[in-house]
Order: structure tokens, then C-alpha cells, then sequence
């Protein structure tokens, strides 16, 4: 007979990918290494405060009680690098800043995500044409997981990207025959 | 070469007791990606050498290539805090060139979405200023009362940040018939709320104490360093562009210059406050006395400029933004020159915080509410 082990446990054991069994004496845990090593990877993304322009304050909006992303666990934003997961690449990067966006996803630990926020890091977006001085997307830097389009997108669209991230953390494997790569997935 | 050449100042230039910081392109109380040299002695600041262009986006230059229509929402990316009043300065340097008047009727509500820009700024300007000197509830108190301008905006303009609602001659769309009531139900809320301001950061005496007295500024320097906005007001500059060269109705506005004479940290703090209470008295007053009529002027589709030169300015949330445009009689702009009030600004930082602490450094940068894209631009 399955069952948890405390029936007034938070809601998101549930979620655990795997079965918890009772036996005398107490309990054991059976699920794979890859479950539950994805499954908390992607409860505790950590963010790097990195804003350049207009999104980070819509970012910052994300982060405010209205929208609130420490609900899905996104909210210990670091500001360092070497603490944090996933880069939310907030705004225009131009061609001073790359070397610094490059040296950032370089400095990260692995395994690292970068979410390309709003449309001047997907394209240039409104500085595609004409400007001598943009980046025409930031995965001619640092290779990207999730990439939202708006000018600037809505907090509820980062949101959605970072689940789409956690989704993303799921699916992917571990195991020690394939070198762990975000290119690859 | 290092992928960061550059920013490492050589060892020779300095002694064996004096280090340098550098402080940015990516850190959190930069507001942005400044990036700062800092040479000190123990905590003791020697000099600060600010470096720009980490966002230089070449909006000046673009703005060449567009034509008087579009390029108004290229400088909605430029201060993206006060994205209403850039817009509205292009818009008045336009409406110059084409001798159009305005309507009564998009004059006021410029006004009424001037104000609520301002409030929205000075709203986060006061949560980041809370984070910036370690405490974290001031970013919640402040941003709960920006969403509900954010939303304000969104139900008229379609936009919560970029608005792009003002077009030559008037405003692109008219109010939304939610918006009187939106708007009185927010100052409802916002008057009860500014209590909670004083109580959480004026009164606090940790506060206090890392204000006081700290980044003084004096009046000459301000006027000398070119400041405008809070930041000179804070050194008992009067340079509102709204009292002096009133615009778009503000001839017709009721308000106080908020003035404060100490020119330390505290006063440009309590001057952005005052601003607050008097943003919200003008919205007060004009809600209720929105003019019928057009809400945008005609004009032709292609707008031609006639040969000429044509400078308008408005008093941004951070000071006076000036757009000039040089004009060869085409349907493009010659030349388009931003005075952005930030860079002014920030040229006076050195003076401010010279012989101070390192972690007053963050205390100024904070009260300097810099947005870098618009220093940039």
C-alpha cells in the first residue's frame, strides 16, 4: 500500500517524481537519480540580477508581491554569478557589454540556463535596423534555453518563461555517458 | 588580451595603501550597468571615475533614419521610468516645428499622465532606495503602488511601461472610460499609503543616519555641474521646468517647487517625497476637470518639418529633458540631440562622494536615481 508518510505534508511533495513507501520501522524512497536530481534543480532556480534596461523593471515588477515568482521558487536573486542558475537576460546587449555577459555565463557553475528576455536580446528587436552599436540577439554570445518575446514582456510572460525553463529541467538527462551539454538538449 | 581589457586599472597608478574597485557593469546598486572605478584609501573614497556606454544604443543615430512619427518611440526606450514625458518632448519639439496647437482636452491629459509617470518613478525610485540601503519590505510598500498605475496605464494606453501615447498634436488614443475612476480610487489609496513611507524609511533613524550629512552637494556645484531635476532642487536649485517654462497647460497648474537647501542625501530624498504629495495634488485637482473636445490635433500623415532648428524641455522624473532637432526641410530629422538629465547628474558624483565611505557610494548612487539607458541612450 502506497501512501505518504505525512498526510499534513505541504502540498508540493506531491509533486516529488516518485513513490514514497512505508515499511516498518520507516520508510524508503524509490524514484531515478534523474528525477529527483531535475526535480529539485528546477524548484530552486536561482537568478542572476542582471538588468540592462527596460525589462529588468518589468522584471522587478515579477518580483513584486503582484506577481510574486517566489511562488515557483525563482526568488533568492543573486548577485553573483557563481551563486546562481539561470541568467534572465533583461534588456539590450550592445557590443561593450558582451565580452561582460560572456565572462558572466563563464563565471556561472553548471548546469546553467539563460532565459532571453524582450525582443532586443531574441533580434535587436526595435534596434535591428540602423544602430551601429546593438547585438543582434544575445545567442550570438551565450546559447539560450527560453527566449520571450514583448518590448518588454509582462511579468506574467517571465513567468511563463522560467515554468517553460522548469519543464525544460524535467525532461533532461543526467547520466554520466552523456556529457551534460544545454546545447545538445 | 583580456576579454575585459580595460577594466582593470594598472598597479602602478596607485600606492601600496590605495586600492581599486571596480564597481559594475554588473551590480545590483548601479541601478543598471554603470560601471564605476572607484580608488580608495581603507573605506575612504579617493575618486570616482564613472565609465559609460554599457547601453549606448545609438538612439540619437537611429533616430536620423526614422521619420518624425517614429521616432518618438525609439525614446520611450531611453528613460524608461518616465517614458510619458520623453515621448512628450519629441512630441513638443514636433508640434513646434508644425506650429500646430494642441488641444485643450490631450494638454490635460498629458498632464494627468505626466503626474502618474512621476508618481510610478518616484514609487520604485523609493523601493530601490530602500534595497539599496538594506532593507527589502520598501520595494513590496512601493511597488504595490506602482502596479495600480501600471494597470491604469495599461487600460488606456495598452502598454505598462513603453505607453508611446502621445503622437504630434495631441494624444494617439482618447481616456478609457475606466480611467477617472481608476485614477481617484488610486490616490484614495496612495494617500493613505504615504503614512507607510515616512514610518518604514523618513523617520527610520539607521536611515537617517547613512543620509544625513552624506553626498553633500552644494548649490554652486549643482548649478556648475549642470544638475537639474531633484538633484539640484536638493541643493535649493530652483530649475522645475514646469515653473519656469511652463508647457502643454502647466501655465494653468497649481503647484509647489519642492525645495530643499541641505544638498545631502536626505534632502534629495525629501524632495522626491514632497515631489510625491504634490504630483498627487495636481492629478487631485485635474481629474475631475478633463475638457471635452479633440483629443489630438490634425496633422498630415508624412510630417514635413520646415528648414530650422526647434528645442523643446520637460521636467522628467529625474530633471529636464531637452530634445533638439535640427531640421533640412525632409521628412527625417538631420540631427536629433538628447540633453538627458541623468548624464548631467552623474558628472557630479565625484563631487559628492570624494572623501566619503564606500558604502556611502551606494547611498548616493541611490538618491542620484540614475536610469542608464537614458545616460546612454
Amino acid at each position: 500500500m502506497i501512501e505518504t508518510i505525512n498526510p499534513s505534508a505541504p502540498a508540493e511533495i506531491k509533486d516529488f517524481p516518485g513513490e514514497i513507501k512505508q515499511w516498518p520501522g520507516g520508510g524508503f524512497v524509490l524514484s531515478s537519480v534523474d528525477n529527483v536530481i531535475n526535480w529539485s534543480r528546477s524548484n530552486s532556480l536561482w537568478p542572476l540580477v542582471f538588468g540592462t534596461s527596460c525589462c529588468a523593471i518589468e522584471m522587478m515588477s515579477a518580483a513584486s508581491a503582484k506577481y510574486d515568482w517566489s511562488r515557483f521558487g525563482f526568488e533568492v536573486a543573486r548577485a553573483s554569478p557563481r551563486q546562481a542558475d539561470v541568467i534572465i537576460c533583461a534588456g539590450t546587449i550592445v557590443y561593450k557589454m558582451a565580452p561582460v555577459l560572456k565572462r558572466l555565463y563563464d563565471q556561472m557553475a553548471d548546469p546553467k540556463y539563460v532565459i532571453a528576455t524582450g525582443a532586443c536580446t531574441i533580434s535587436g528587436g526595435p534596434f535591428f535596423y540602423n544602430s551601429y552599436s546593438v547585438v543582434r540577439g544575445i545567442d550570438h554570445i551565450v546559447p539560450v534555453d527560453v527566449y520571450i518575446p514583448g518590448c518588454p514582456p509582462r511579468p506574467e510572460a517571465l513567468l511563463h518563461a522560467l515554468i517553460t525553463l522548469q519543464k525544460k529541467i524535467m525532461l533532461q538527462s543526467n547520466s554520466a555517458k552523456k556529457e551534460f551539454d544545454i546545447r545538445r538538449s | 588580451m583580456s576579454l575585459l581589457d580595460g577594466l582593470v586599472t594598472e598597479a602602478s597608478a596607485i600606492t601600496e595603501d590605495e586600492m581599486i574597485i571596480n564597481i559594475g557593469p554588473q551590480h545590483p546598486s548601479t541601478h543598471g550597468v554603470l560601471h564605476l572605478k572607484v580608488k580608495l584609501q581603507g573605506e575612504t573614497i579617493l575618486d570616482v571615475e564613472p565609465h559609460l556606454g554599457y547601453i549606448h544604443r545609438s538612439i540619437e543615430k537611429m533616430c536620423e533614419a526614422s521619420s518624425y512619427r517614429n521616432f518618438i518611440y525609439l525614446t520611450s526606450r531611453m528613460d524608461y521610468l518616465s517614458a510619458h514625458m520623453n515621448n512628450q518632448a519629441c512630441s513638443m519639439a514636433v508640434e513646434m516645428g508644425l506650429q500646430v496647437e494642441v488641444p485643450q482636452r490631450a494638454k490635460v491629459i498629458r498632464i494627468l499622465m505626466s503626474e502618474l509617470t512621476r508618481l510610478a518613478s518616484h514609487t520604485l525610485w523609493w523601493g530601490a532606495m530602500g534595497l539599496d540601503l538594506g532593507a527589502i519590505t520598501p520595494f513590496f510598500i512601493g511597488f504595490r503602488d506602482r502596479e495600480e498605475i501600471m494597470d491604469i496605464f495599461e487600460e488606456t494606453c495598452g502598454a505598462r511601461l513603453t505607453m508611446n501615447y502621445n503622437v504630434p498634436g495631441g494624444v494617439m488614443i482618447d481616456l478609457h472610460s475606466n480611467f477617472q475612476k481608476r485614477v481617484k480610487t488610486f490616490l484614495d489609496n496612495f494617500k493613505k499609503h504615504l503614512p507607510e513611507y515616512d514610518e518604514l524609511l523618513t523617520g527610520n533613524i539607521i536611515f537617517q543616519n547613512r543620509t544625513k550629512g552624506v553626498g553633500f552637494l552644494s548649490t554652486a556645484d549643482a548649478i556648475s555641474f549642470g544638475c537639474s531635476g531633484p538633484v539640484a532642487r536638493g541643493s535649493g536649485v530652483s530649475c522645475d521646468v514646469r515653473k519656469w517654462y511652463p508647457y502643454d497647460g502647466y501655465e494653468a497648474v497649481e503647484f509647489n517647487e519642492c525645495i530643499e537647501t541641505s544638498g545631502d542625501c536626505y534632502a534629495r530624498y525629501m524632495v522626491r517625497m514632497k515631489e510625491m504629495v504634490e504630483s498627487a495634488k495636481i492629478l487631485e485637482h485635474w481629474i475631475d476637470q478633463i475638457p471635452e473636445g479633440d483629443f489630438q490635433a490634425k496633422t498630415k500623415n508624412v510630417i514635413k518639418l520646415p528648414k530650422g532648428e526647434f528645442y523643446s524641455r520637460v521636467e522628467t522624473a529625474r530633471g529636464e529633458l531637452g530634445v533638439y532637432i535640427i531640421s533640412d526641410g525632409t521628412a527625417n530629422p538631420y540631427r536629433i540631440k538628447f540633453r538627458s538629465p541623468n548624464f548631467s547628474n552623474l558628472s557630479a558624483l565625484k563631487q559628492m562622494a570624494v572623501g566619503g565611505k564606500i558604502g556611502d557610494l551606494v547611498a548616493i548612487m541611490a538618491t542620484l536615481d540614475l536610469v542608464i539607458p537614458d545616460l546612454d541612450r
